[in-house]
């Protein structure tokens, strides 16, 4: 350097912070003439994102090799929270069951228990009475409703959306409010029974429901406000993990993610599973997949879930809201004090509970994620030889690296936030 | 879902083709399955992808299970399903245990494990899967292209899905114990 130079006070640049470009320029100011090459950042870097990381939804631990701020590739590691669920379902009651699987996934409890249930029922040949049916498309719907506002709020959070946060635990606690009414729990209610549901909904539930349906049609439209034509909202999603149609399917990805890359795929309308086809429903579609449909796909199936969910309220037949098979359901308590066959099946029940004959079933439903299915093996005893649970987070988070792999490393938390995984269904 | 006889459809046409791979048909519960020879198994699931009128394009699952007593002791299960006429199809391959059957069954692997080919590059969806049933019940993916433990960590011995893997515990420690117990940390 001149000695000239040397005694000018670098007035212009002394409070920021020297980047290579800036540096560029005051060389070639000072001395023109000098030009210096930039080497591009060609070296690899590979960081460890997780597993306790804000961001991540849970204990997720990503290997991201970055070069620059581009992600060239990403491996998950899972398994931070594997507590062995399925292996400890081997050594319960099938109804003792139930509880278990509902901790799974912690956002979709009644997914849970319905994919198990269903498999039970299919393996026992027990009917579900219509009554029971709808409150359980009610309940799920409900808590599509809530698994949404959960994922809607961190992710808007993790796109520095700071108050959507607040406004969608305002709402889902709305929703729990009906959980704590109609079966005494706000999460994890084991509220589904083999056979039907546990208890009927309180009076004063119908009144509960419909004005829930009126806030939370309110609180969506505040949502869509906050969010639809966000200009850095649209700007962190819009065109970011795009993964072609094709390659989804491949990747074995269901859910609200197949659905925002145009694929009108809900298991909802394709299988024959409790009252779906009786209701009215539209099955919402992207365009490109990209962020901003992904959004856009939950935010109107929460609309959706309101029809079904008022649907369910105004159709909702008179009946019993559990099967009456003494072999598979408690008798009601009234019974037990005035007669002995009620006491016997009940002490059956309690202790031994009931045996399956042997066989197999998978039994899928369309849970928040995707498609959630049981696989249940039975040995003739009264335990489930094996259940399976075949997780839509864990399957879809294999999309992860084709959806993150040349975007940058900012856009990586966007793309798994879309991707809504659960890391308590993925490590079961 | 294919009915009974149209199960049995599928199996003279997959026999035909590979003579020995379809084994046997089970129809319960209104659920299909074909048994499989496990050496078939990928033979089975490309007939099943790919010819025309079968379309089972998507894997909508992979698992494991272990029927022990009985023999073959392991199964995994392929759900397949028929995206168009929403028909699922359960291929399920049966294992035996080379442990139990000396040396000469492992089929010179030398690992004493079940081994299986795997299926990843034809549907990319098993990849977590395959793992994940090698993880919990130690049968072998040959061909698999990150065939590693999964949810369990990577020092771990056993396969806890086993039936015979016991359940276990871990003795719990706490400070209120130092007085009867010292040293109780280590």
């Amino acid at each position: 350097m001149e000695a000239g130079a040397k005694s000018e006070p670098r007035d212009s640049l002394i409070d920021q912070e020297l980047t290579p470009a800036m540096l560029a320029m005051e060389i070639e100011s000072k001395l023109p003439g000098a030009t210096v090459e930039l080497e591009p950042e060609q070296e690899m870097m590979t960081v460890n994102m997780g597993p306790h990381h804000p961001a991540t939804h849970g204990v997720l631990r990503l290997i991201v090799d970055l070069e620059g701020e581009v992600v060239k590739d990403l491996k998950p590691i899972v398994g931070y929270v594997h507590t062995g669920i399925e292996k400890s379902c081997e050594s319960m009651a099938y109804w003792k069951v139930i509880p278990f699987v509902e901790r799974m996934d912690y956002l979709s409890y009644f997914f849970n228990m319905q994919a198990y249930c269903g498999a039970v029922e299919k393996l026992t040949g027990l009917e579900v009475p219509r009554r029971a049916q709808y409150l359980r498309v009610l309940h799920m719907e409900l808590n599509r409703l809530h698994s949404h506002l959960v994922w809607l709020g961190t992710t808007a959070l993790d796109v520095g959306a700071m108050s959507v946060y607040f406004y969608c635990f305002r709402d889902r606690d709305r929703v729990l409010d009906l959980f704590e009414m109609s079966a005494g729990q706000r999460m994890h209610t084991r509220y589904f029974q083999i056979g039907g549901v546990v208890e009927d909904i309180p009076s004063g539930f119908e009144r509960k429901v419909r004005e829930m349906i009126e806030s939370l049609t309110r609180g969506i439209g505040q949502y869509e406000a906050l969010l639809d034509r966000n200009e850095i909202f649209l700007l962190r999603t819009k065109n970011i993990g795009m993964v072609s149609r094709e390659r989804l399917l491949e990747l074995g990805v269901t859910g609200p993610l197949l659905r925002a890359s145009g694929d009108a795929w809900d298991l909802r309308k394709e299988a024959d599973y409790l009252v779906y086809d009786e209701l009215d429903f539209d099955v919402p579609v992207g365009t490109v997949g990209d962020g901003y449909d992904r959004y856009r796909v939950r935010l109107t199936e929460m609309r959706e879930s309101l029809k079904i969910i008022e649907q369910c309220i105004d159709g909702l037949p008179e009946g019993p809201w559990i099967a009456d098979d003494r072999k598979y359901v408690l008798p009601p308590r009234s019974e037990l004090s005035t007669s002995m066959e009620s006491l016997i099946h009940h002490f059956k029940l309690v202790t031994e509970g009931f045996r399956v004959a042997p066989g197999e079933v998978y039994n899928p439903v369309e849970s928040p994620r995707g498609e959630l299915g049981c696989f249940v093996v039975a040995d003739g005893s009264a335990k489930p030889a094996r259940v399976h649970f075949r997780e839509p987070s864990f399957v879809n988070l294999q999309a992860l690296r084709d959806m993150a792999i040349g975007e940058y490393v900012a856009d990586l938390i966007q793309t798994l936030a879309m991707l809504d995984p659960i890391l308590g269904g993925i490590d079961r | 879902m294919p009915d009974a006889p149209g199960l049995e459809l599928i199996l003279a046409g997959i026999n035909a083709e590979h003579p020995g791979a379809v084994l046997d048909t089970s129809f319960d519960r209104d659920q299909p399955a074909l048994i499989v020879h496990p050496d078939h198994i990928r033979e089975v699931l490309i007939w099943l992808r790919d010819t025309e009128g079968q379309g089972y394009t998507f894997l909508a699952s992979v698992h494991g299970a272990d029927y022990l007593p009985a023999e073959p002791r392991f199964a995994v299960h392929y759900e397949l399903l028929n995206r168009e006429r929403y028909e699922r199809l359960r291929v399920k391959a049966l294992l035996p245990d080379p442990a139990a059957e000396g040396d000469a069954a492992d089929g010179g692997h030398g690992d004493g494990l079940p081994h299986i080919a795997s299926v990843v590059d034809l549907f990319p969806t098993a990849e977590f899967q395959e793992r994940e049933v090698y993880d919990f019940f130690g049968v072998v993916f040959d061909g698999h292209p990150d065939p590693r433990r999964i949810l369990m960590p990577e020092d771990y011995a056993g396969h806890p899905q086993r039936r015979d893997f016991p359940i276990g515990g871990e003795p719990v420690i706490f400070t209120r114990d130092e007085a009867t117990n010292p040293g109780w940390w280590n």
